[in-house]
Parts: C-alpha cells; sequence; structure tokens
C-alpha cells in the first residue's frame, strides 16, 4: 500500500515537472492560433473559440518565412555534407593512418570546436570583406564547415581508431589503393557513426546564431534564427505576433527532432564515450 | 610532415602488400590531412592568432591599428563592465552547468532505477523525452519563447498572475536590474536541464543490476546506493556534462541578444555579448579582441585541465 503510495507520488512529483517543463511549447501554441483581440478580452490561457491562422499568415509572409527556411536549409545541409567529408579524410589520416603528430592533432581539432567564436569573429569579417565574401551564405558554410568538422575529427578519429585491421589488410591484398579503401571499405562500414555526425551537423548549424548574425546582413539571405532574432523587439511583434514567430521557431526543431531522435540518442552516448 | 606521393604508393601496395602494413609510420595518409587543415588555418588558426594581435592595438576596424601592447588588458582590469560580464557568467555557470547537473543527477537516477523498474521503461523514455525537449531548439528561439512570456506588457506570465489576482507578483522580469539575471537563469535551467538527464540515463544503463542488490541485501537505502554506486559509476558522464555546459555558459550569447542585449544596465551582460559590443556597435575593435582573448584563454584553460583529468582517470581505469 505504502509502496503503491510512494510510486504515486513520484510519478506525480515528475508530471508536474514536465508539465512545467513543456508549458513554454503549450503556450506558444495555444496563442499562436489565437486572435490579438481575443488575446486582449481572454489572455494567454483561455482556449481559442476558433483556430486563427491569420496571425501566423501574415506573420510568414512579413519575413517571407519560406525563404529563411530554404536558405537555412541549404547552409545546414551544405556544411552537413562537407564537415563528413572533410571529417572522413582527417579521421582516415589520423584513426587509421595513424600519422606522425596524431595525439597532437587531435587536441587542436577539439581545442578549435571549444573555442568561443568571438575569438574568431572580427578577423573573420575582416578577412571575408577583403575576399569578397561577406554578405554571402558561402562564407558561412566554409566557416561551420572548419569548426564542426573539427568535432567530426575528434570523434570520428576515435571510431576509426578501433577499425577492424583485417578489413584494411584484405583490401590491400586486393590491391586497392588507399583512396579506394577509403570509399569502398572504410566508409560503407562506418555509415552508422557517419549518420550521427550528418544529424549533428546540420543540427547544430541550423541552430547557430552568432556568426550567422554577423555575415548575413541582408534579408534575403537570413537563417530562420536571425531572422526571427533580429525581430524581437520590433514594434510591429505583439503578443501574438511574437508567438506566431516563436511557433514559426519551434516546429522545424521539432519536426528534426522526431526525425532523427533514434540518430541524436544514439549520438549523445558516443558523445559520451568520448 | 612526411608526405608520400601517390605515384611511389601504388605500387607498393598491389605489388608487396605485406609490406607498407609493416612500417607503420603513417606514410601515405598524411594527404588526406590537407583539406583539414587548410580550412583549419584559414578558418581557425589565422583568425585567432589575429584577433591576439588586433587585441594589442587601438582600431577602430578602418585605418591601421595602433599598437599600444597590454593597454587594452589594463583597461579590462578597471572596467566595471567586465567584472560585471564575469559575474554574471557566475550565476549563469550555477544556472547551466551546476543546477543541471544535480538536478539531472537526481530525474536520471529515479526515472532510471524507480520509474523505469516499477512502472516501465517506456514511462520513462517519454519522460526524458519531455524534458529533453527545450533543447532541441535553436538558442534564438528559446529567447523569443520566453521574450514574449516574460514581456512586462503583453507577456504570458504577467497576464496570468494578474487573472489570478496576484497583481503584486507580477513584474518587469527582463527589464528590472533586481530580477533580469535571475530570470535568465530560470530559462537557462529550464533549456539545459534534458541534456544531463539524458546523458546520466545512458551511463546509468552500465550499471550491473547486481550491484545494486547486493548493496540492498547489505541494508544500503535508495540514497547511499545511488550516491555510493550510482554517481560513482557515471563519474565519466558527469564530468563531461560540467565541462561542457560550464564552456556553454561562458559562451553565451543567443539568448542575451535576444532577450535583453546585457541590460537593463549591465544586469546581464556577458564576456561574448560585450565582445559583440565593441567590435560592431562601438567600433573599438582592439578593446574587443582583448575580450575575446581572455575568455578564449580560460575557456581552453579549462579544457586541458578537463583532459588532464580525464586522461588520468582513463590511466587509473585501466590498472
Amino acid at each position: 500500500m505504502s509502496a503503491r503510495l510512494s510510486r504515486s507520488a513520484v510519478l506525480a512529483v515528475l508530471t508536474l515537472l514536465v508539465i512545467v517543463v513543456l508549458s513554454p511549447f503549450a503556450l506558444v501554441a495555444l496563442n499562436a492560433v489565437k486572435s490579438p483581440a481575443e488575446y486582449a478580452s481572454d489572455g494567454p490561457l483561455s482556449l481559442p473559440d476558433s483556430l486563427y491562422f491569420k496571425g501566423l499568415a501574415d506573420f510568414w509572409i512579413r519575413v517571407d518565412f519560406g525563404e529563411k527556411l530554404f536558405n537555412s536549409f541549404v547552409i545546414s545541409a551544405s556544411v552537413a555534407v562537407l564537415a563528413v567529408v572533410v571529417s572522413i579524410f582527417n579521421a582516415y589520416a589520423l584513426g587509421i593512418g595513424r600519422v606522425r603528430g596524431r595525439g597532437a592533432f587531435l587536441v587542436f581539432f577539439l581545442l578549435a570546436n571549444l573555442l568561443p567564436q568571438e575569438a574568431l569573429a572580427y578577423p573573420l569579417y575582416y578577412l571575408s570583406k577583403e575576399v569578397g565574401l561577406y554578405n554571402t551564405q558561402l562564407v558561412v558554410v566554409i566557416i561551420f564547415t572548419a569548426i564542426q568538422s573539427a568535432f567530426g575529427t575528434y570523434l570520428l578519429s576515435s571510431v576509426y581508431a578501433a577499425f577492424p585491421r583485417e578489413m584494411l589488410e584484405a583490401a590491400a591484398i586486393d590491391g586497392a589503393g588507399k583512396w579506394r579503401t577509403l570509399w569502398r571499405v572504410v566508409v560503407p562500414i562506418s555509415w552508422s557513426s557517419l549518420s550521427v555526425l550528418f544529424t549533428f551537423f546540420f543540427i547544430w548549424t541550423w541552430n547557430e546564431f552568432f556568426l550567422p548574425l554577423i555575415f548575413l546582413i541582408s534579408n534575403d539571405k537570413q537563417t530562420v534564427p536571425v531572422a526571427l532574432g533580429v525581430l524581437q523587439g520590433d514594434r510591429m511583434m505583439d503578443a501574438t505576433t511574437t508567438s506566431a514567430s516563436a511557433l514559426l521557431g519551434i516546429v522545424p526543431a521539432i519536426v528534426f527532432f522526431l526525425i532523427f531522435q533514434r540518430t541524436l540518442t544514439r549520438g549523445v552516448m558516443a558523445g559520451a564515450v568520448k | 610532415m612526411t608526405t608520400s606521393t601517390e605515384v611511389e604508393r601504388r605500387p607498393l601496395a598491389g605489388a608487396a602488400p605485406a609490406r607498407p602494413r609493416r612500417r607503420r609510420s603513417g606514410g601515405g595518409y598524411t594527404v588526406f590531412l590537407i583539406p583539414g587543415v587548410l580550412l583549419s588555418l584559414v578558418v581557425i588558426v589565422v583568425p585567432l592568432l589575429m584577433n591576439v594581435g588586433i587585441s594589442l592595438t587601438r582600431w577602430q576596424g578602418v585605418g591601421t591599428p595602433e599598437w599600444i601592447g597590454l593597454d587594452n588588458y589594463t583597461r579590462l582590469l578597471d572596467d566595471e563592465n567586465f567584472w560585471a560580464s564575469f559575474r554574471n557568467i557566475i550565476f549563469l555557470i550555477v544556472a547551466m552547468a551546476v543546477v543541471p547537473t544535480l538536478l539531472g543527477l537526481v530525474l536520471a537516477a529515479v526515472l532510471f532505477d524507480y520509474v523505469g523498474k516499477q512502472v516501465g521503461p517506456r514511462t520513462a523514455s517519454a519522460f526524458r523525452s519531455g524534458f529533453y525537449l527545450p533543447q532541441v531548439l535553436p538558442v534564438a528561439v528559446t529567447g523569443i519563447v520566453w521574450g514574449w512570456i516574460l514581456n512586462p506588457s503583453f507577456g504570458a506570465l504577467n497576464a496570468i498572475l494578474t487573472n489570478a489576482g496576484l497583481d503584486a507578483l507580477a513584474k518587469n522580469w527582463l527589464g528590472d536590474p533586481a530580477y533580469a539575471l535571475y530570470s535568465i537563469m530560470v530559462i537557462m535551467v529550464w533549456f539545459q536541464l534534458g541534456y544531463p538527464v539524458v546523458m546520466f540515463m545512458s551511463g546509468l544503463q552500465r550499471v550491473d543490476p547486481e550491484l545494486y542488490e547486493a548493496a540492498a541485501i547489505d541494508g544500503a537505502g535508495w540514497w547511499q546506493r545511488f550516491r555510493r554506486i550510482a554517481v560513482h559509476l557515471i563519474k565519466p558522464e558527469i564530468y563531461v556534462v560540467l565541462v561542457t555546459t560550464t564552456i556553454a555558459a561562458l559562451k553565451i550569447f543567443g539568448q542575451i541578444f535576444v532577450l535583453t542585449r546585457g541590460g537593463p544596465g549591465n544586469a546581464t551582460l556577458v564576456p561574448s555579448y560585450f565582445a559583440y559590443q565593441n567590435f560592431f556597435e562601438k567600433a573599438q575593435v582592439g578593446y574587443g579582441s582583448a575580450i575575446a582573448t581572455v575568455l578564449t584563454v580560460i575557456i581552453v584553460v579549462l579544457a586541458v585541465v578537463f583532459l588532464r583529468i580525464q586522461a588520468r582517470g582513463e590511466r587509473r581505469d585501466l590498472l
């Protein structure tokens, strides 16, 4: 009896906590589909009488949200692909090739990933202006490919260090060179690690704010977080418009979370053993 | 660095496959490092060195930087905003690293050990997903969500309080220096909590159930088992979480930019926003670079200390 009581007590406390954690999401969703008049009269907790999509639609058109989604998608996907490729090359040399100075390289890549972006921001801003890449998505892709692949190199090198030697030897006996061995043997076998990296890079790049804020100043080049972030405090932003903008920021993140959930939980564990 | 070219590598691998395997000095692999190393040089090493160089100058971003030695650094020591930004960071480390780690430990243990076993693993993982959800949001979006909830004129929180007849509790959460930093702290706990919960729950899977049973037979209560066994065994995860979240706290920018821009006054100023202000709003590029350099040194020292501790831990495990 007391065991059952304490069981319900624990579950009640946990449920309450999760409700508190999830309540901001619920508040945003509830008020993004509420008319401003209804918000003014009934407040944020009332259920909307009818679903009101005009706030969302107006905001979507005003910021050209489709374009922002497209920009974010192009940048994140390009970074994810390129950073995975660079990570593969680095990790092939460090994990499988065990080139000299391997330890130093690994520490370098780890630190490179941890560095605060503030320490790179101004010189990168200056250099990108000098070479005419300022305010282009290309420069954002290049920068994040370097930053993300630093992490990828660190993680993938430890995966490749444990790569079955027999397979490499078998490939060598079959007459495959290092280039062929990499693409025909190493990459296919490590596909699951690579998909974890791809997922991470995509989501991390999607979520980035500081450097895209600095490098993408024209409206039509901006990503979702930058476009939404710079609008806050704008006079046009009333209660329901702000919650509509929040909802538009939340939805893609949750969609990715649902799509990638399995890969992500695997990846968090991979992060734990690094 | 030694680089052997394609030409000498190919025939060796084909004709005498045994030989290249024997001399494992890594010959022939170095070439694969070229793209990664070039990229890191251009995007990370050169800018980092430039940043340190700029920090020794007075520069507005145009014209020739004027060499002033360590003046920017001595100026930092007298700058009230600099100290405020680091004082605020200590509060944010509490909110982003310390509290989520402690709370995450308890939640993970309860979810894994109690809910997972008494109710079922599916319930446990549903709770875990719930706590983790804020983590998937872009930082700027968490700022937007909370900026709206805490808005003094049309925010949800004050509206809820007023409707409940608690007008007295309605505050200007982000605009009043007495509350702004605490409001940000609450937001950051909300944002970070899921990460330690997920990490610790996966770590707890390593704990041998027999160890727990043996301890229970010896009369150890739940709390004792938790402290003596669980916490001890997931130490690696605790280290990783503490270090990564502390570094994340030191780097915090997005939420501050969206929610308060460091204000009111310097109540929520943080080093990264302070550097940003000097770079792009005040055109004091040298001074901003000095702030960024100090932040970098702190983060690198922290990371190196952590790597040392981790390496020592691994050696001990091997013995």
